[in-house]
C-alpha cells in the first residue's frame, strides 16, 4: 500500500520553513516548526484536529502571517510578498481544502473557469474548454461538468475542488484534510487520485491529514505534528517504529477508529 | 493575554481601526484595474431590479398612508389644497430615501451579510484569494459601488411611486389632474433639497453595503457567525442611517 518514490529531486527545495511560530491569543499553535519539500516528493503532515497543520499551510499559501519565522516557497518569501507577488505566487499553489470550497452559486465548468479566466484574460474559448475537460477528465468527473456543487457527493466535491486547483497547473499542491469525512472507499480513490496528480502533473504536495491510511498510501515523506511541533520526521513506516507514548497512541486511536 | 485599557474598549478601538482599514482598502481597490463589469452588473440587477417589487409596495403605501393621515389636520383650517405641496416636501426630502434606506438595509444589507458570511466560513473566500483572484476586488467592491449607485435610483422611484400613492388618495377627494398635483407637489422643492436627498442616498448605499461586506467579510465562528453577520448587518446600518440622516440635513440647513 505504500507508495514508491518516484522523481524527487532531492537538489531542488521547493518550501523551506525554518523556526515558524504562531499563536492567536493566548493559544500558542506552531512553536518552531522547520520543515524542507523537495521537488516532486509528497510530505504528509499528520496530526491530531486542532494542532496548527492546517495553520501551517495558510501560513504557506499567504493567508496567515507568522508571529516568527521564514516560509520560503519557489523562492519566493512569503510573509514579506507584496499583494502583486503573492498574487504570482499563488498562481504556482494549488490548494484543496477540507470542505471543498467550490463555489456554490457556480456550476462546475463555472467553478472551473473562474480562476483561469480571471488570470488569463485573453483565453481563446476553445482553449478554455480543452482545459477544463482535461482536469475534469483527470479526476474521473467529465459528466458532472454542468452540475451545481449541492448535486455532488463528499467525494466528488473534493475531486472537483482538486480538479480547481490542477487548470492553473500549480507546482505545489496543498492538501487540507483531503479524507476528512468521507467513506473508506471514496477516500481510497482520493488518496489514488493525490499520487496520479503527482505522477501526472510532477508536482510537490503538502498533505494535512490525521488519516494513517491517506498518509501511508500519499507521503513520500511524514511529518508527526504534536502540540505545534513535529516530533518525528521520516518515512511512514519510521514514524511509528517509536516508544514515544504520544505517537503510539495516536497510532492506536487510529487503527481501532 | 494583557489589554491596553480593557477587553472592550480594546475590542471597540480594534474594530474602528479594522472598519477604517476595510475603507481605505475599499478606496484603493476601486480605482485600480482590472475592474469587474460585469459582475457589478449582476450586483446591480440584485440589488436594484429584486429590490423594485418591495420598494412598489412600500413605497405606494407611504405615500397613500401619509395623505389619508394628514388630511384632518389640514381640513381643519380648510388648507386640503396644500396637500399636494406637504407631501412633495416630506416625500422628497425625508420619506423617500428614509423610507428606501431602511428597506434595502433589511434586505440587501442582510443578504450581503448573509452571502459573503456564509462564503468566508465555508473558507470560499480564501479559495479565491489562493487561485489568485482579488476577493475584496471581486466581492466587496462591486456590491458597494453596485448598492451605492442603485439606492440612489431606487430611492427616485420611490418618491414617484409614494406620489402617485398620495395622488390617488387626493385625487379620491378633490378633482386635480396628475400635472397639477406633480407641479404642486414640486412647488416648494429647490435644487439644493434634491441634491442633498440624492447625496443622502448615495451615503446610505454605501453605508448598507459596506457595512454587510464587513460583516461578512470578517464573519467567525460558523453558521451562528453567519446569522449574527446578517443580522449585524441590519441593526448597525439602520442606526448609522439614523445619524447620518440627523448630519446631513444639520449639514443642509448650514449650507441654506
Amino acid at each position: 500500500m505504500q507508495k514508491e518514490k518516484g522523481h524527487i529531486d532531492y537538489n531542488t527545495p521547493v518550501i523551506i520553513i525554518k523556526d515558524l511560530y504562531k499563536s492567536f491569543g493566548d493559544n500558542d499553535v506552531l512553536k518552531g516548526i522547520d520543515l524542507t519539500v523537495y521537488k516532486g516528493e509528497n510530505v504528509v503532515v499528520l496530526g491530531r484536529s486542532g494542532t496548527g497543520k492546517s495553520v501551517l499551510i495558510k501560513m504557506i499559501s499567504g493567508l496567515l502571517k507568522p508571529d516568527s519565522g521564514t516560509v520560503n516557497v519557489l523562492g519566493y518569501d512569503v510573509p514579506s510578498l507584496n499583494e502583486k507577488k503573492l498574487r504570482e505566487l499563488r498562481m504556482k499553489l494549488g490548494f484543496s481544502f477540507q470542505n471543498s470550497a467550490l463555489y456554490d452559486s457556480m456550476t462546475v465548468r463555472e467553478n472551473l473557469e473562474f480562476p483561469l479566466v480571471k488570470n488569463s484574460h485573453h483565453l481563446a474559448k476553445k482553449d478554455l474548454n480543452n482545459s477544463i475537460e482535461k482536469v475534469l477528465d483527470a479526476v474521473g468527473l467529465l459528466q458532472s461538468i454542468n452540475q451545481m456543487p449541492s448535486e455532488l457527493s463528499g467525494g466528488q466535491r473534493k475531486r472537483i475542488g482538486i480538479a480547481r486547483t490542477l487548470i492553473m497547473q500549480p507546482q505545489i499542491m496543498l492538501y487540507d484534510e483531503p479524507t476528512a469525512g468521507l467513506d473508506p472507499i471514496t477516500s481510497t480513490e482520493i488518496n489514488n487520485l493525490i499520487v496520479a496528480v503527482q505522477e501526472k502533473f510532477h508536482t510537490s504536495s503538502i498533505i494535512i491529514t490525521h488519516d494513517l491510511t491517506c498518509a501511508k498510501a500519499t507521503g513520500d515523506r511524514v511529518a508527526m505534528m504534536l502540540d505545534g511541533q513535529f516530533v518525528k520526521v521520516g518515512s511512514f513506516d519510521s514514524i511509528f517504529d517509536t516508544k514515544d507514548e504520544r505517537i503510539n497512541s495516536f497510532y492506536e486511536y487510529n487503527f481501532i477508529q | 493575554m494583557k489589554y491596553v485599557i480593557s477587553k472592550n474598549v480594546d475590542s471597540f478601538f480594534t474594530d474602528v481601526s479594522d472598519v477604517f482599514g476595510f475603507v481605505v482598502r475599499f478606496f484603493k481597490e476601486v480605482f485600480k484595474p482590472p475592474f469587474e463589469f460585469n459582475e457589478m452588473i449582476k450586483q446591480c440587477y440584485n440589488v436594484g431590479v429584486r429590490s423594485v417589487a418591495l420598494i412598489t409596495v412600500t413605497g405606494f403605501i407611504t405615500g397613500l398612508v401619509f395623505t389619508k393621515q394628514s388630511r384632518p389636520s389640514l381640513a381643519e383650517f380648510g388648507a386640503t389644497s396644500w396637500l399636494p405641496s406637504l407631501v412633495g416636501i416630506a416625500v422628497i426630502k425625508s420619506l423617500a430615501p428614509l423610507v428606501t434606506a431602511l428597506i434595502c438595509a433589511g434586505k440587501v444589507g442582510s443578504g450581503i451579510g448573509a452571502e459573503l458570511g456564509s462564503m468566508k466560513v465555508t473558507e470560499q473566500i480564501d479559495a479565491m484569494d489562493v487561485s489568485g483572484v482579488n476577493a475584496f476586488k471581486f466581492l466587496v467592491v462591486t456590491r458597494i459601488v453596485a448598492t451605492s449607485l442603485c439606492i440612489p435610483l431606487l430611492m427616485m422611484y420611490a418618491a414617484f411611486v409614494s406620489l402617485m400613492g398620495s395622488y390617488i388618495d387626493i385625487h379620491s377627494h378633490e378633482n386635480i389632474t396628475l400635472l397639477t398635483f406633480f407641479q404642486n407637489a414640486f412647488q416648494k422643492i429647490t435644487f439644493l433639497d434634491f441634491a442633498s436627498t440624492l447625496f443622502r442616498s448615495v451615503i446610505y448605499g454605501f453605508t448598507i453595503s459596506l457595512v454587510g461586506c464587513f460583516k461578512g467579510y470578517n464573519t467567525t465562528q460558523g453558521t451562528e457567525g453567519v446569522g449574527k453577520a446578517a443580522n449585524m448587518a441590519v441593526v448597525v446600518s439602520m442606526f448609522l442611517i439614523f445619524i447620518e440622516e440627523m448630519a446631513i440635513i444639520q449639514m443642509v440647513n448650514w449650507i441654506r
